[in-house]
């Protein structure tokens, strides 16, 4: 079955040379438990797609289906219902939220959603991802790796369906990427969730089941 | 978790951050301010109203040409509503010492005479009085100094009035409800109610006036006067104190004012404050509502959890605001105590309420347009950066800011006038100062080609903040505004108000001057040393018609304007206007035409009759019509110590008819003795002593300056605290910058002057703008809203620039310096 499908989705934007296309007629289905690489080169509209698949952004035309509910027919309340209870996101900048501890950061999409033992889930969250001993460390007192780790233990918490992560790496060294990138993808397994990565980095990508690349917002080749 | 439990965490997290400090302390200096003013203000009118009282010698009068209450209804009513009721007769009538004679005013009093105020005797004529309980025993009398004098007896003698012997038991030397006013200035003969009957003066038609005295707890003094205005007969006057003592009434209206003035720009600046804290606090939440709506918040919890934050720290810092206020309003208290004899009542709790409204009011106002666009912040921002909410509309902004702040401040003072000036003054500031940030951040990229590295930078900046350097000057002209405001205008005006009644201000009035007597007169006073001003005529009339319609047909609904309309006016000429009056309405004669009379009438008058320019006022004049033309209104200060008349007519009109002088001297207490040998020298001249009033009205003046001086350093507090936060504003961006600087190899040295030289900038340019500003709202304040004279201070400006650069300079310079000793990878790292 189908957890995510999309639908000649197209996204266009105006700049003073005119409409710019970024995205550009894609269609995309993602199996239950499968997970995908999307690679191109800097500004090949991977995040931009993204970010209209996790139903952060809204396409100029086309469709977006989660879990077979329409995602482009929701107005933003209805999205961020939906993500809330479906989606998990890690990003390249981590962007966790420096007035809160790492505990605290990891609690916030459980709060959010109203679970009543936020704590003691984050803090076997923390745990996992091998950071039990910095629950309360702020975000400027971890390193980058930590704070991904972080960011890793915080997307996948609330156990979403579908992964969304952007550059999971990007911002880290060789080899505290590859640990990063090892403890994601183990994580992934272990909770048989779909995961949707937008990398440029090609031993990244050939971790997933299967590699889509865009090429100035279309879809060019499919590898699986 | 439910909206509330995630904003009270938040509200943990964020105060731990010191994201809400200038919030709170904007909104705490706020409300302490108008706290402290608003708990003290309501004890000083409660004691106002009971002194005030005095006047009256109740709290309530009623007064008639006739017996009153003949049957006690109304002074059983009275009794069974728990007030006190007094009795007084008076009327005049020629006291005789053997067979000299002189007018004398006849006051018959009942035995709870007075009921608010205390009598006062002396045992010799013009001897210090002392304070007493009682009246004169049946058979005796407390009799006027003037009187005594002028009749030659001593205390111990005795006097016949009618058919009535008494015995001079004291000299009177204060009555509570003497008055001021310049009608039937007769010296006072103060008998038992008792004993008129034995005089056998009065008969049915005799000129006297029956009184019936009321006073109690106001709630029930309120409840009874409706009642009774619903039963008394036309011919029965109810004067209650509002109509007290002239003079002291506005000497404590200004000083309100001034308190109400300091209240207002604290008010003011707190919310300057409150919105450049709110827009720092939406920026820095940008990313945090981003992953928040990533995770799935929707707009409406961000709203809610923005909103109860805000509110709890509305809530948190009007609860230390309304402390604040209570302990600042002690010191109030303390600095003027004294001024109100008996001691303050309880503040009123009232105060603190009002404290609430405006915390959650500045707000909602000041805050809530950048909070409610961090609802729309998209949550695709936690993919890029760039992306932001819609831009702010800020026309909608201020348009609520505004109206907000205006509404509150009505709320506050309930003075339409003194609002629309703030108001007025704060646009028009805000709008120049506006204009000329916009203009100085055009010019700025055309100078900062020519200047050094540290000046391109910092010049560069401004202009490239472009919209963010203009709210920063906007918020620090308004901030300098204030301060020099209070640092130089301040003190010109106090001074200018304590100025206008000088050591040797009149303390005593002298009237009925025959003009066959006013160069003797002159010459006795010169002669014993005292310094004479001119002297003003003085004629008594009786309006009859406006614009040819019988006044009779269009009798005024308020007391005041009845007795304008039923008693005997004042009235007097002069070519020149007079020191203490202002032109309202009109023009001044300057060479009046003697065939088309012309009048110029106090506001007071104009209100009460409702006349415009160029009605037609008809006077009978001892028998003698006068029509004159309404020329022009005046407003006229009455606690000048001067004689000043509600009617004031073109030379040439009236100088036909009989009348007399009066003027109005200074006298020290060496001189005083010589107020006996006047009396009996120009019996004629009655000599009405203002020595108590003009030592109530100096009191009040004093403290209300002292006063003043306090509650305008919350003022300087808020001013402080919006300088901090205009600073901060920037802060962020600041960070970012001096990083990617030093990273390219700019030294600290180098970054650090050019935040200077952008500071110090902002800083001449606001200084400059801000010594404008406070001119001419120090002008504005003292000639339309105080009604006093101003003089431009050039010190102002010069002050302004110095004030200006050192301390934006000084303040941004060091309130960035952090920034800069930053480790440059330690803020990339975290941007």
């Amino acid at each position: 079955m189908k957890v995510l499908d999309s639908r000649h989705l197209t996204k266009e934007v105006s700049s003073p040379d005119g409409t710019l296309t970024i995205v550009d007629d894609v269609s995309l289905g993602v199996e239950q438990g499968e997970s995908v690489a999307i690679v191109g080169a800097s500004g090949a509209g991977k995040s931009t797609l993204l970010a209209i698949l996790a139903g952060l952004d809204t396409p100029t035309r086309g469709q977006v289906f989660l879990n077979g509910a329409e995602l482009t027919a929701l107005d933003e309340d209805g999205r961020a219902a939906a993500r809330a209870r479906h989606v998990g996101f890690v990003f390249q900048s981590f962007h966790l939220v420096p007035s809160l501890t790492a505990l605290e950061n990891v609690m916030l999409p459980l709060e959010l959603a109203g679970e009543p033992d936020a704590a003691r889930t984050a803090r076997r969250a923390l745990d996992q991802v091998g950071l039990a001993a910095r629950t309360a460390h702020y975000p400027r007192q971890l390193s980058g790796g930590e704070q991904q780790r972080v960011a890793i233990a915080r997307a996948f918490v609330g156990r979403p369906d579908v992964l969304f992560v952007d550059e999971p790496t990007g911002n880290l060294d060789t080899a505290t990427g590859a640990h990063v990138a090892d403890l994601l993808f183990d994580l992934n397994r272990a909770a048989r969730t779909t995961l949707l990565l937008v990398t440029h980095e090609h031993h990244l990508a050939r971790r997933c089941d299967r590699v889509i690349e865009l090429e100035a917002g279309r879809l060019v080749r499919r590898a699986g | 978790m439910g909206a509330l439990g995630f904003a009270l965490k938040a509200l943990g997290r964020d105060a731990r951050g010191g994201e809400l400090a200038v919030l709170f302390w904007g909104l705490a200096v706020a409300v302490t301010a108008l706290t402290a003013v608003g708990f003290f203000t309501s004890r000083v009118a409660q004691a106002i109203q009971q002194q005030a009282g005095e006047v009256l010698a109740g709290d309530l009068r009623l007064e008639a040409g006739r017996p009153v209450d003949l049957d006690d209804s109304y002074a059983r009513e009275a009794a069974r509503r728990g007030l006190l009721v007094a009795r007084t007769l008076t009327f005049p009538s020629v006291v005789y010492s053997g067979e000299t004679g002189n007018l004398a005013l006849i006051d018959g009093v009942s035995p709870q005479y007075p009921l608010r105020g205390r009598l006062r005797i002396a045992d010799a004529p013009y001897a210090p009085g002392r304070a007493t309980t009682g009246i004169p025993a049946r058979g005796e009398a407390w009799a006027d100094s003037r009187l005594l004098a002028r009749l030659d007896v001593p205390v111990g003698g005795t006097l016949k009035v009618g058919a009535l012997t008494v015995r001079v038991a004291h000299v009177l030397d204060y009555r509570p409800d003497q008055g001021s006013a310049f009608v039937a200035f007769a010296p006072t003969l103060l008998v038992s109610y008792e004993d008129i009957a034995a005089t056998q003066l009065l008969q049915p038609g005799s000129r006297a006036t029956w009184s019936l005295l009321f006073a109690g707890p106001s709630a029930a003094v309120e409840e009874f006067e409706g009642w009774l205005r619903g039963r008394k007969s036309a011919a029965e006057r109810l004067v209650d104190v509002a109509e007290s003592s002239d003079q002291l009434k506005s000497a404590m209206e200004r000083s309100g004012r001034f308190l109400n003035l300091a209240a207002l720009a604290t008010l003011l600046l707190a919310a300057v404050a409150v919105a450049m804290g709110a827009r720092r606090y939406a920026t820095r939440h940008l990313d945090t509502i981003a992953l928040m709506k990533c995770m799935g918040a929707t707009q409406r919890f961000v709203l809610t959890v923005t909103g109860l934050e805000l509110l709890s720290v509305a809530l948190a810092g009007a609860t230390a605001g309304i402390a604040g206020g209570w302990v600042a309003q002690a010191g109030l208290a303390w600095l003027t105590r004294g001024l109100v004899r008996g001691g303050l009542p309880a503040p009123a709790f009232a105060a603190a309420w009002l404290g609430v409204g405006t915390a959650v009011a500045i707000l909602i106002g000041f805050a809530s347009p950048p909070l409610l666009q961090l609802r729309q912040v998209p949550p695709a921002r936690v993919l890029r950066r760039t992306l932001g909410p819609p831009p702010l509309r800020y026309g909608f902004t201020y348009v609520i800011a505004a109206g907000t702040l205006l509404a509150l401040l009505y709320a506050l003072v309930r003075d339409a006038k003194l609002v629309s000036y703030v108001a007025g003054g704060l646009l028009a500031t805000g709008a120049a100062l506006y204009a000329a940030g916009w203009l100085l951040v055009r010019a700025t990229r055309s100078v900062r080609g020519a200047a050094g590295v540290a000046w391109r930078y910092g010049l560069a900046n401004v202009a490239r903040r472009g919209r963010d350097s203009i709210v920063q000057i906007v918020a620090f002209g308004l901030g300098l505004t204030v301060l020099l405001l209070l640092a130089v205008v301040r003190n010109d005006l106090l001074d200018e108000w304590r100025h206008s009644l000088p050591k040797d201000a009149p303390n005593h009035f002298l009237i009925n001057i025959a003009p066959a007597e006013a160069d003797n007169l002159k010459r006795f006073l010169t002669s014993n040393g005292v310094v004479v001003p001119e002297l003003a005529p003085w004629v008594r009339a009786r309006l009859t018609a406006i614009n040819d319609q019988p006044v009779g047909k269009r009798m005024p609904h308020s007391d005041r304007g009845r007795a304008f309309v039923e008693r005997e006016q004042n009235l007097s000429w002069s070519r020149d206007l007079p020191p203490d009056n202002r032109l309202v309405q009109g023009s001044w004669w300057h060479d009046p035409d003697p065939h088309r009379p012309l009048v110029s009438v106090a506001t007071e008058y104009q209100e009460e009759l409702g006349l415009k320019l160029g009605d037609r006022l008809t006077f009978d004049v001892a028998g003698e019509t006068v029509v004159a033309a309404v020329a022009n209104v005046r407003k006229v200060r009455w606690d000048g110590f001067r004689p000043n008349f509600f009617l004031l007519f073109a030379p040439g009109v009236l100088d036909t008819a009989t009348g007399t002088f009066m003027t109005s001297v200074h006298l020290d207490a060496a001189q005083r003795p010589a107020l006996a040998g006047l009396v009996r020298r120009f019996p004629g001249v009655t000599v009405i002593d203002v020595e108590t009033v003009l030592g109530q009205v100096r009191e009040v003046m004093d403290k209300a300056a002292l006063a003043v001086q306090y509650v305008f350093a919350f003022t300087l507090l808020a001013g402080v605290i919006v300088l901090l936060a205009a600073v901060q504003s920037t802060r962020d961006e600041r960070r970012y910058e001096s990083a990617i600087l030093r990273t390219l190899g700019a030294s600290r040295r180098t970054v650090l002057r050019g935040v200077a030289a952008e500071f110090v900038a902002l800083g001449l340019l606001s200084g400059v703008l801000a010594a404008s500003a406070a001119s001419i709202a120090g002008w504005l304040v003292a000639t339309r809203l105080l009604n006093l004279g101003y003089s431009f201070d050039p010190g102002v400006w010069l002050l302004g620039l110095g004030a200006g650069a050192l301390l934006v300079g000084l303040a941004g310079t060091l309130a960035t310096r952090s920034v800069v000793n930053t480790p440059p990878t330690t803020t990339l790292r975290q941007a």
